[in-house]
């Protein structure tokens, strides 16, 4: 980002390397703390946190080489890097312990997983929604900066958004859907729902041309802002254990 | 065994001198054999484009050389003595400084511009498939070929349009992505609105509407670029069509004003327009600029972008320079060492080409 800044940002293997090394990172920590739970790793807000960055990343993989967006790693790490950096420091873990029964229901699994890959897409649709603004932003007031080079066309960003909260409200279709098989707290259920309709209310408003472009990015930022906050939130609400 | 290079370009010597010592492409093998078996030297290559002609070469005693390609130029055209201001000299560190400035676009009249590097691809792809480039001037050009591709992606030298038709084409591009599925509307047939048009064209723009009081000029203009002529009174009735409007009348007050293009935005579904305005006095009320998905430019705002680009572009010359000289120092100690074959300096990546990449 600081090379960015400067204006100097050159897409170069190194770049890619380094996101394929995090995630290997990543990867070997959800095994190990999957394989020390006997669960999938999502007991806790910890674990969550890094499952969110490890799906961005996932998603950056696809997303980033089908549309050619080099330049979406670069503006997504630093959003991994926050999350993973937060998620270490605050005292959100705990030990392996008796919590991981909670979360052995293999539907119960499926649900916490799909859904916060669904939450990793929408990031991503953030992320984008970022790069749009400010490549918007440039072309509307004339003044470019290096940044305005490296950026993708807005037309093609625009896709990208739609595609992305797409996917996200698909995959947390079939979250909340894999929900109901097993008894899953009340506060998380409207919550998913809550979050539910508000992609969903993006992608019709967008079908429907009834929001512009710019619109659907600023709110693929606030929206996802929004579920970052009230997913904190939730935490002190629902019961340790259960996500 | 040295190097050096004599040649005039846009710096010393005007088009109709140029012309006079310019080779076609056709000649340009068969020339540059010729001149390496003159006896004064070893190795060859003439590279001819509408800016330059220089001729490069290697033997052993330079100033016998200077003199044989002098000669050799004589003979093929009419060469006065006055002509002989028009040309420069270089020897040794002074001709691969000078070869290397050239393919990174530093001596081109656009400044960082690349086509010249396609061009003296071609011009070293013809003399070395003809044989007469050896062993000195293959890694000089090979060289070259490094330093110019190092240059392109470590500095911004080429980095931002620097003509109005450039900058519209460039800001098309970051609005739209490829241009293919783009349709266009000229308003007011004038000539910079037909350039920036054929502009967008030349990138896969396609379905021209020309919109002119005179409807036999629109109808001219329409023919020439493959589009349809439409009266100047129905204009906004295409306006849902198209995505860049091009507009250069020569109306003294706007005639595009934010709320003919509000209503036309929502019917369009709020896909965005690119507005280029070339006319003075303006065409478009600047207000429309203010409306989600338009994107307005004005003739001082594409000459602003123009300008800046280039200004950014000499900023890099600095940058380029240091870069170049670390190459030229790099091969004049090969060239001082007699061009010895224990060390060699080219990267794999930059083996002789099978033939050029681009066209001159």
């Amino acid at each position: 980002m600081v090379v960015l800044g400067y204006g100097r940002y050159q897409p170069s293997r190194f770049n890619f390397a380094a996101m394929a090394g995090g995630f290997a990172f990543q990867t070997a920590f959800l095994v190990i703390r999957g394989h020390a739970l006997n669960a999938c790793p999502l007991t806790n807000l910890f674990e969550v946190l890094i499952f969110l960055s490890w799906s961005m990343v996932l998603l950056y993989f696809v997303v980033g080489t089908a549309y050619r967006l080099s330049l979406l790693g670069a503006f997504t790490s630093p959003l991994a890097f926050i999350f993973q950096a937060f998620a270490l420091i605050a005292p959100l873990d705990s030990p392996p312990g008796p919590r991981a029964r909670v979360v052995a229901h293999p539907w119960l699994e499926t649900h916490a997983a799909i859904s916060i890959i669904a939450y990793g897409a929408f990031a991503l649709a953030c992320v984008a929604g970022v790069m749009y603004l400010i490549q918007e932003r440039q072309l509307k007031t004339h003044r470019f900066r290096g940044l305005f080079f490296h950026l993708p066309p807005i037309a093609d960003l625009a896709i990208v958004i739609n595609r992305l909260i797409f996917t996200g409200f698909i995959l947390l279709t079939l979250g909340l859907l894999s929900g109901f098989a097993v008894r899953v707290e009340w506060s998380k259920v409207i919550w998913g729902i809550g979050v539910w309709l508000l992609y969903g209310g993006i992608l019709q408003a967008d079908k429907w041309r009834r929001v512009t472009p710019r619109r659907v990015a600023q709110l693929s930022v606030a929206s996802f802002s929004v579920t970052l906050a009230t997913l904190w939130l939730l935490n002190f609400i629902a019961p340790a254990g259960s996500l | 065994m040295d190097v050096f290079c004599l040649g005039l370009s846009h710096q010393t010597a005007d088009v109709a001198t140029r012309e006079r010592f310019a080779f076609a492409e056709h000649e340009l093998a068969a020339c540059s054999l010729d001149l390496r078996r003159r006896p004064e030297l070893g190795e060859a290559l003439i590279l001819s484009t509408c800016n330059r002609v220089e001729l490069y070469a290697a033997a052993a005693d330079s100033a016998a050389g200077f003199a044989s390609v002098e000669a050799f130029l004589g003979a093929r055209a009419a060469i006065e003595p006055a002509d002989r201001k028009f040309l420069y000299r270089q020897t040794g560190a002074g001709a691969v400084r000078h070869l290397f400035r050239v393919v990174s676009g530093l001596e081109s009249m656009v400044l960082g511009e690349t086509e010249i590097l396609g061009q003296v691809k071609k011009a070293y792809s013809l003399a070395a498939e003809s044989g007469a480039t050896a062993r000195h001037l293959n890694k000089l050009f090979q060289r070259a070929f490094n330093v110019a591709k190092e240059v392109r992606t470590k500095t911004n030298i080429t980095r931002g349009p620097v003509s109005v038709g450039s900058v519209a084409v460039d800001l098309a591009e970051k609005i739209f992505g490829r241009l293919s599925s783009c349709r266009a509307m000229i308003l007011g047939a004038g000539e910079t609105s037909e350039l920036t048009a054929r502009a967008l064209m030349s990138r896969g723009a396609h379905g021209i509407f020309v919109s002119n009081r005179s409807f036999e000029r629109a109808q001219m203009l329409a023919e020439e670029t493959h589009g349809q002529a439409i009266g100047f009174e129905q204009w906004h009735e295409r306006f849902d069509d198209i995505d860049i409007l091009i507009s250069s009348t020569s109306a003294p007050h706007v005639i595009v004003t934010p709320e003919k293009l509000e209503r036309a935005m929502r019917r369009r579904g709020n896909r965005p327009v690119f507005v280029i305005d070339l006319a003075v006095p303006r065409d478009v009320d600047p207000a429309v600029n203010d409306l989600d998905g338009v994107y307005l430019y004005d003739i001082d705002a594409l000459q602003g972008i123009a300008t800046a680009s280039m200004a950014d572009r000499r900023q890099e010359l600095s940058e380029c320079e240091r870069l170049i000289e670390r190459h030229v120092g790099e091969f004049s100690g090969w060239l001082a060492n007699g061009g010895s074959r224990r060390r060699s300096m080219i990267s794999p990546a930059v083996a002789l080409p099978a033939q050029a990449t681009q066209t001159s």
